[in-house]
């Protein structure tokens, strides 16, 4: 029902990996031969268990990190350290405690645009503090801020850098279901608004089902007796649930169940195998 | 609740210092007696029968005969009275050993000072190169261990020769002291600072001058103070004996010139007023180390 993609090797994708591998030990790599696109627009999620190898794939789109062999290009360039092109909104949001809201996003902004004034850049803070619905809390520092507001700001300032291609580790992973729901909403307006291409970590489903036009599932390596099998992409999903679904009536959508018990299913088969 | 325990523990210490100073009077209060004892019934030297070349004598072998002698240890009264006298007229300057209280205390604190700056200027900026560079770090390693360890009081020679001027070394001395705390904390600081903060930064290809005082300074900054206020209790530590060593100048001069002149009550005067400066450097640290620190 849900056939893998084809992963063409060529074509003009916005986002492309191509043999991706990452080893410690060369002879057991953590996940080797990963490939996939993603195009302009277009918003990505990368579901497996913890171990797989999801935050290196992050790390090495952001820049931060590097990949044991393979390439990633974006837009045509072959990624090579971090860049301002990709925003990044970490796991644990990483806000400067000793800078206050308006603070953390404006060293973004300036760090983007060095030539722009004080106003000018204080209009764009404001205008993406506002975009998260932080305004009245502008001028706080972040340890004034609860966890979900905390995470906005994160996402505001990546937001705020206009980059081509946003990544999110995991940024909901902390919150509680409540937090996590609304904010789900947040960003789901905010990129269907902007048209944002996003690359993003999850490990709740439903969330991915929500937010993802395509689901990367990924699997663990495996050390059996029989022998060492690396980790590394074992389907790519689309999403055949219309663009316009909202959270609240996600579950009464036509096909919502059988993507979803594909994808529980696939999680638990895989930990059977292990 | 939490008034209510300082409000006890206020009167606590008031206590405590109360019941301290009546020992105190207790117990030097039965000494004075039994010299006024001795003094009355005439066992202690008297001028009576002496000529004048005698006296002078006497006086020339330290034993200076007219003046009413004390060899107690001062009574708390007395320690009153010696203070109201040194701090009634803390600035007069009569010549090279008699100065006033607050002249004194201006020289140490002038000499920490500028050892202190000096040491800040050195440490803090080569804390942050080695904090940055695992190389560099492991490498000054060895020669910080070795000489962190050195009393800062054994440079004291080698400092008087080299440097030739007995306050130059004296401030050589507090600088060479407070180096060490300073540039491990600096190094520490910088080393430590949370690998999600370095990446933010270079996510949004932070200038590297940038990333310095905007990322790294703040992030270290309260371990660095920490290193600052180590030293800075340090320094005054060793101000004091370095003081005792060089002469001239200085609380430390001025402590043991009066052991010299067996006055008890300035030296008990000093050593108090050594504690109230030092406690008082030390809470300037402390407010500083506040405003830098931040909650998480």
């Amino acid at each position: 029902m849900f056939a893998a993609q084809p992963t063409s090797k060529s074509g003009n994708h916005f986002l492309q990996v191509q043999g991706l591998s990452k080893y410690y030990l060369k002879t057991k790599p953590i996940f080797s031969d990963v490939n996939f696109e993603i195009d302009k627009g277009e918003f990505v999620c990368i579901i497996g268990h913890s171990g797989c190898g999801k935050t290196t794939i992050l790390n090495v789109l952001a820049g931060l990190d590097t990949a044991s062999s393979g390439y990633v290009f974006m837009g045509g360039k072959e990624v090579k350290g971090p860049s301002l092109e990709r925003g990044v909104v970490f796991q644990s949001h990483a806000l400067m405690p000793w800078f206050t809201v308006r603070q953390n996003i404006s060293f973004a902004v300036q760090s983007r645009w060095t030539d722009w004034n004080k106003e000018q850049i204080n209009q764009h803070v404001e205008q993406f503090v506002e975009m998260v619905g932080l305004s009245h809390s502008i001028d706080k520092k972040p340890s004034e801020l609860s966890g979900g507001m905390k995470q906005r700001v994160g996402i505001a300032r990546a937001f705020s850098i206009q980059p081509k291609m946003l990544l999110l580790d995991e940024p909901f992973g902390a919150l509680d279901a409540l937090t996590r729901g609304t904010i789900q909403d947040e960003l789901m307006g905010i990129v269907r608004r902007t048209q944002q291409t996003v690359f993003m970590i999850t490990h709740d489903v439903d969330e991915a089902i929500l937010l993802a036009d395509k689901i990367i599932l990924m699997k663990n390596a495996v050390d059996s007796p029989s022998g060492y099998k690396p980790g590394g992409i074992s389907q790519i999903v689309a999403n055949p649930l219309p663009a316009a679904r909202k959270r609240a009536d996600l579950h009464h959508l036509q096909g919502y169940y059988d993507l979803r018990n594909h994808i529980v299913d696939f999680l638990i088969g895989i930990n059977k195998t292990v | 609740m939490k008034s209510s325990l300082k409000y006890q523990a206020n009167l606590l210490s008031l206590l405590i210092f109360v019941i301290f100073v009546g020992i105190w009077y207790v117990t030097t209060a039965s000494q004075s007696g039994v010299n006024q004892l001795s003094a009355s019934t005439g066992v202690g030297t008297s001028t009576t029968g002496m000529t004048a070349e005698q006296i002078e004598y006497q006086k020339l072998m330290g034993k200076d005969v007219g003046s009413q002698k004390s060899t107690g240890f001062p009574s708390p009264l007395q320690m009153a009275k010696a203070a109201v006298h040194h701090l009634s007229d803390p600035f007069y300057d009569n010549g090279p050993n008699d100065k006033g209280i607050a002249i004194q205390l201006g020289y140490s604190l002038l000499r920490v000072g500028l050892g202190f700056l000096l040491a800040c200027l050195v440490a803090i900026p080569f804390g942050f190169i080695i904090g940055m560079s695992p190389l560099l770090f492991k490498a000054f390693n060895p020669f910080i261990q070795i000489l962190k360890p050195i009393s800062p009081l054994a440079w004291m020679p080698l400092a008087l020769y080299t440097i030739k001027d007995s306050s130059l070394s004296g401030i050589f001395v507090i600088f060479i002291c407070s180096v060490w705390p300073m540039l491990i904390n600096t190094a520490f600081g910088v080393s430590s600072v949370k690998k999600e903060w370095l990446n933010v930064a270079s996510t949004l290809e932070v200038s590297s001058f940038r990333k310095a005082f905007l990322v790294i300074l703040p992030a270290a900054a309260p371990t660095i103070l920490t290193g600052m206020r180590i030293s800075m209790g340090i320094a005054w530590l060793v101000i004091v004996a370095a003081e005792m060593l060089v002469g001239g100048t200085g609380i430390g001069y001025f402590l043991w010139n009066e052991w010299n002149n067996l006055s008890l009550t300035s030296v008990i005067f000093s050593v108090l007023l050594i504690g109230l400066v030092g406690m008082l450097l030390d809470t300037v640290f402390a407010q500083l180390q506040k405003w830098v620190t931040y909650v998480e």
